[in-house]
This record gives C-alpha cells, structure tokens and sequence, in this order.
C-alpha cells in the first residue's frame, strides 16, 4: 500500500542524517545509560539513594514533572492564538508542538514513576483491574487527564503525518474536533496538577487559592520560550519555513503571560509579607532563608532576576525582534520558571514540615543522574520524532506532482488556508 | 469491610494474570519465577480477599518472613470489635518527654532500626511561655538533654491522630488506605505503591516511608502481627501508627500506653461511656491538634494540673 510505503520509508529518514544529528543521538544515548544504570541502584536499594526523607518526601522528581506538565501544556496553547484569531504563521507550527507536547508528556510519566517507590504494582492505580481512587484522590485525576492529552496528541499528529505521507490533505471534519477539545484538556492538565497540591490543607504554601492561576501563567511563559528556541533549531536544520513573524508573535505573547505571572506573584509576596501570619514561614524560606537554612535562596533570587529581566526584553520591541536579546530571554525564562515552578514549588510545601521541622533537601547524585536521562529520553524522542516528520511535512518523499497538492505554490499555504476556512464554517453553522 | 464477591474479582485476576504475564515477566528475575513470586504479584487488596485467600496469602507471607528474619512470625487478621471506636487521650501536664513510648513503638511495631530509622512517635519539646499549638516551628524534635524533664520545656508527643476524615485516605490514589469501621487508619503495605501523596496530605507528619528495606535484628523482631499492623514492612510503602491493632483488637492497651512511666498516655472505647477516654473528655478540657484542618482527630491533649 502507497500509505504505509510512504509512512515507512519516512521512518527510514530517522536513520539517515549528518554527522551533527548522530553526534546528538549518541550524546543523549550516553546520558539515558548513564540514567538507567543510576536508576537501576535506586530500583534495587531503594528511594533511599535520593535526599529525599520523610519531612521532605517530593523533591527533584516531582519539581521536573510539574515544570514539564507546564511545557506540555503550553505547547499546545499556542493553537489557541492560531485557531481563535486565524493567526497563519502560528499555525505552520503547531504540528511541532503537539510532538513537544507528547514528549514533554513521556518525561512526565518517567518522572512520576521514578519516584515511585514500588513501580512493579503501578497497576494498582489502574480503573477495573486496580483500584483507582476516583474522583477523590487528584493524582487519579492526573493519571486520566496526562494519559488523555497524550493519547490526543499522538492521534492528532500521527492523523496529520498519515496524511500527509501520501500527498492527501487533513479533514478538519476529524482534526478540528481533536484540537477543539485539547484547548481545555491542555488546561486541564496543569490545571489538575496545580489542584494536586493545591488541595492539601496541610500545607499552607499550596493551600493558596493563586497557585492554579500562577501554574498556567508561568506555563505559558516556558512552553512557549522553549518552543522559540526548537524552531530556530529547526529552521536551520531542516527545510521547514518558520518566519520571523510567527517567532516575534510568541514572543510578544509570552511578554504577556510573563507580565501575569509578575502580578500573580505580587499579589502572594503582599499577602504573605504584608499580613506576616505564621504561613510566611515558606515564602521567607525561599527568598531569606529560615533559622540559618537557605538552600533555595540563591536560586528563587536568580529565578526572579531571570523572569523579570526577560519580561522587559520580551516587552520591549526593540529586544524581542533582536534575535541575541531574543534568545538570551528565552533562557532566562526557561531558567527562571524552572527553578520558581519546579523545585522552588515542591520545597516550600515542606519547609516548614507539618511538625516545624527544617530538612534542608538538595538532590543527590542519582536523583540528578536520573533527571538527566529522562530529559535525554524526552529529547530523543523529540529529535526522532520530527526527523520522522519533517519530510513528510515537507513533502520531500512525494513525487512532484502529489508535492504539489500538499504545497501549491500559488497557495503557499494552502492547507492552513483551507483549515482557516473550514474553522470559520464551523463557527458560522 | 472486608467484602467477598468472589466470582467477579478471580475472572478479573485471572485475565490481568494472562495479560500481564508477558510484560512483566522481564521484571521478574527469572531465577525466582516460581508461583509465589506471581501469587505476590497479584496479591489483591486486603478489602478484596475472601476468608481462603486471606489465609493462603498469610500462609505465603509467613512463609516469607522465615525465609527473611528465620523467625516464625504470626499474621492476624482479626476485624474489628462491633461498637469500638478507638480514641486516644494524652496528658499533657504529665509527660515527661521521656521518650519511652517512642521505643516501645518501635520494638513492638517492628519499624526499621536504621538506614532508614522510622519512629512513629515525635516528640515535639517546647520553650514554657513561647509560641505552640498553632505554630510547631518552635518546637525541637531532637532534644537530647541528660535529664528528663528538663526546667523550662514542656513535651508534647504526636503520632498519627487516625482522623475521622483523614486526608491522607483521601489522596491515595490506589485506596491502599482506608479507616476500618473501629476508626483506625491502616495501610495495606503490598498495595501501596509508594507515590507519597499521603505523606504530603498528612498534617501530622505520622505517615512514614520505608526508603530501603526495612532493617531489623533477628533477635529484636516482634513475632506477633496483624496484616494491617506490625507485620513487617517491604521496601517502598508507607507506614503509619495502628494504634497497635494487633493488640487493640484482642483488648490490650497500645504498647505506649502501656510503657508510660507518668500515666500520660491513655486509650480507649468513644463509644463506652464508662471508658477511660470518655471520662478525660467529660472531666478535663480536651484540645485536638489542627483543629482548624477539620480532620477531627480521634486524639484529645489534655491537661490534669
């Protein structure tokens, strides 16, 4: 069959590259093994080759799983702009973020169950054949809405590249469905999340009715950077047009989410400092320190200068179209919201512990082996991923005249026009 | 609680034996394939087993435990008394801070000596006249002083306050814990799967992990257990005070009410009006810790000076 010929002949295209591309994959290979092998000591010995105790019982693990459930969902946020206001270039590159966002997924289930302490019987939080604790237990929530969002993205990805493989276009009649529901769902993912802590009475640093709010705005400042810095990568690396428009529009958008995640911020610093209740305590821990503990100072402090010096460049117009300042603030925002959104979220809720303890966690040398073989995993897949797609996005493995039915040059980007119309007749009927 | 409804759960087993077999069996050392490694496997939730895999399931446990310890350990299983609910009282003018009942615990509840340590009794040491209750950053955990009571300090030791509404329970997202119908909270350690979420719920700080395998000299082991109790603990679940269910259930006293050397610790029936626990609630003024969280603790502090 012309379908699976062309589908597999693209997946050949993962085999193929230059010296550059293999250098990357051995580079990320190492780290797994090295990762692997890291987790195989914890596996046999136990959690107790991490920091972690029991006063401080998440750490490093849970603070990269909730950053990454921010870049997961950001990704696919940004079909809201392209679908809602038909803002073309944008959507040239939504594809590329949904596969971010299915990668950004599979790190966060590594995570999660790195951190679990007997992974064999993860079964048991399955429905029917476990014993799933809905809807009362919000990590079961979580396991249904993470699994569903990936589940969406890969059925809409592998839709588009299916199509595309042998020169067809997409039915928006199937896809719009499938990004009309992954809008909430994106929001739902972190939503949940943020609800995961933010339900627990016990610690008062969750318990604040601004954490979910924060949670999206911070992800939307994240996702977004990391996703300017992929697509200069991939423009330059393979055919696909990503112009200077679409990058500028994401820029000015993330100035915008930065500016509320700035004034969320604010608002808890008043509330917290301001009223001076005992429920200060984390919020000093982080920024001052407490009783001569202050780990996390330093980094909550950068994470701070970080975001607010990327938000100027990302406001000013003048440094968001300068590709230097450009990138430089997306760094800085992908620094600063991983540290403010990762480990300066996960700490603070247990310092103070519920019983006035101060343990002061950092991560050990296998939590840190760990993280970084998943995040090579994560970008493995990421990498694999889109050299399987680029060429059937391209067009590259189509005869010349089914190319042309993906990329007629008088309709330069036909199939988004098409997708623009048919996204207007839904909405008028 | 316990309910058997035999027919549905064994097809159910037996299709996610079938389907699972393949997968898993890569993590399975090959060598130790035998029955009992997959009986272990697909050990259901305590609430799900009739009376016969009960049995058989404390058979292969016990069986175990020899192999591990060379003790022969005996696993209950005993349910709750009809018309008990446990309740806790404690004294607060009398406690010495001794930290008998921290030991006592630990000797008969058979938590892991060391690396890690568990204790499921902290002892909290305030300053007299300074901030407390409420505020528990003050206190000092790891008071090691010559003598006990020290001038100046007042002790106040917290376990698990096995709450009427216990957040823990309801974050687990497996049900791997539950309150049994005599108030106590237990966890079933096989079902477990060690996410932690209980102990990030728990504002008692009385939820603890067994980060390796739990370490306990031979000699030291309790052998007398409950499968929801004392029985010991496998790498990765989470632990908590049972108000010594192994004994509770058969009319003992908890083994630190029992060591007190002040009298402080007292324990008994909420719904026996002439219970010890009910005559500290009618006669002194009780408190309960974190009245604010609504968790309704089944654990009064009270003051008899």
């Amino acid at each position: 069959m012309v379908i699976s010929k062309n589908f597999f002949t693209a997946l050949k295209s993962i085999t193929q590259g230059g010296r550059l591309y293999f250098t990357w994959l051995v580079i990320l290979a190492a780290l797994i093994i090295n990762g692997a092998l890291k987790y195989s000591t914890q596996f046999s010995q136990g959690l107790i080759v991490t920091s972690l105790r029991d006063p401080v019982s998440w750490g490093f693990y849970i603070s990269n799983f909730t950053f990454l459930v921010g870049v997961a969902a950001a990704a696919v946020l940004l079909v809201i702009p392209a679908y809602l206001y038909h803002f073309k270039p944008i959507k040239e590159i939504v594809l590329f973020g949904e596969i971010l966002a299915i990668s950004a997924i599979c790190m966060c289930l590594m995570f999660v169950t790195a951190d679990m302490g007997k992974p064999l019987v993860v079964w048991h939080l399955l429905p029917i054949i476990g014993k799933m604790n809905f809807p009362s237990s919000l990590l079961a929530w979580d396991v249904i809405v993470l699994n569903g969002y990936l589940i969406l993205n890969l059925t809409a990805v592998f839709y588009i590249l299916h199509r595309l493989a042998h020169g067809k276009q997409y039915k928006m009649s199937f896809l719009f469905p499938i990004v009309l529901i992954s809008i909430p769902w994106a929001i739902s993912i972190h939503t949940v999340t943020a609800f995961l802590y933010n339900g627990l009475s016990s610690r008062p640093f969750w318990n604040a009715s601004i954490l979910a709010p924060r949670f999206i705005a911070s992800a939307l400042c994240s996702g977004p950077a990391l996703m300017l810095i992929i697509f200069q990568i991939l423009r330059r690396v393979s055919t696909i047009q990503i112009t200077d428009t679409a990058i500028f529009k994401i820029a000015e958008l993330i100035a915008y989410a930065m500016a509320v995640n700035l004034f969320l911020f604010a608002a808890e610093v008043f509330k917290e400092f301001y009223s001076q209740s005992i429920h200060l305590a984390p919020m000093e821990y982080m920024y001052f320190g407490l009783h001569g503990h202050h780990n996390l100072v330093f980094w909550m402090r950068l994470a701070f200068a970080f975001n607010v010096t990327a938000f100027l460049f990302f406001l000013i117009p003048k440094t968001r179209e300068n590709f230097l300042t450009l990138n430089i603030a997306c760094v800085m925002v992908i620094i600063g919201v991983y540290i403010e959104k990762g480990m300066g979220l996960i700490i603070p809720g247990f310092i103070p512990s519920t019983l006035g303890e101060i343990y002061e966690y950092s991560p050990s040398i296998v939590e840190k082996s760990v993280a970084i073989g998943i995040w090579a995993c994560g970008a493995m897949i990421f990498t694999l991923f889109v050299k399987f797609a680029i060429p059937i996005y391209t067009g590259a493995l189509l005869p010349p005249e089914d190319k042309e039915k993906i990329h007629a040059p008088e309709h330069p980007s036909r199939r988004t026009d098409d997708l623009y119309e048919t996204a207007h007749q839904d909405r008028r009927h | 609680m316990p309910s058997n409804n035999d027919g549905k759960k064994l097809t159910r087993r037996g299709f996610l034996k079938g389907a699972a077999l393949g997968i898993s069996s890569i993590a399975i050392p090959i060598g130790s394939a035998d029955a009992s490694v997959w009986d272990a496997f697909f050990q259901k939730h305590f609430t799900e087993m009739s009376k016969d895999e009960i049995q058989s399931t404390i058979a292969r446990l016990e069986k175990e435990y020899k192999t591990d310890y060379g003790v022969d350990i005996k696993v209950g299983a005993e349910k709750a008394i009809p018309n008990v609910l446990f309740g806790y009282g404690l004294d607060l003018s009398r406690c010495i801070g001794c930290r008998r009942c921290v030991y006592a615990c630990v000797n008969e509840n058979n938590q892991s000596r060391h690396d890690p340590q568990i204790q499921w009794i902290s002892v909290l040491r305030f300053k007299k006249g300074e901030k407390w209750v409420s505020d528990l950053e003050q206190s000092e955990m790891y008071y090691h002083p010559e003598k006990v009571p020290e001038d100046g300090f007042f002790y106040m030791p917290v376990a698990c306050q096995q709450c009427e509404r216990p957040p823990c329970v309801e974050v687990c997202p497996t049900k791997a814990t539950w309150k049994e119908p005599d108030g106590i909270v237990v966890v079933d350690y096989d079902w477990c799967i060690g996410c932690r979420y209980c102990m990030a719920a728990c504002p008692y700080g009385a939820r603890h992990f067994n980060w390796a395998k739990p370490n306990i000299p031979k000699q030291e082991i309790n052998p007398v257990t409950h499968y929801l109790g004392n029985r010991p603990r496998i790498k990765g679940c989470v632990e908590k005070c049972t108000f010594c269910i192994q004994r509770t259930r058969n009319g003992k006293y908890p083994a630190c009410v029992e060591i007190c050397p002040v009298g402080a610790r007292k324990f008994g029936n909420l719904l026996d009006k002439d219970s010890e626990i009910r005559y500290c609630i009618d006669k002194k003024r009780v408190f309960r810790l974190k009245e604010d969280l609504n968790t309704s603790p089944k654990f009064y502090y009270f003051f008899s000076l």
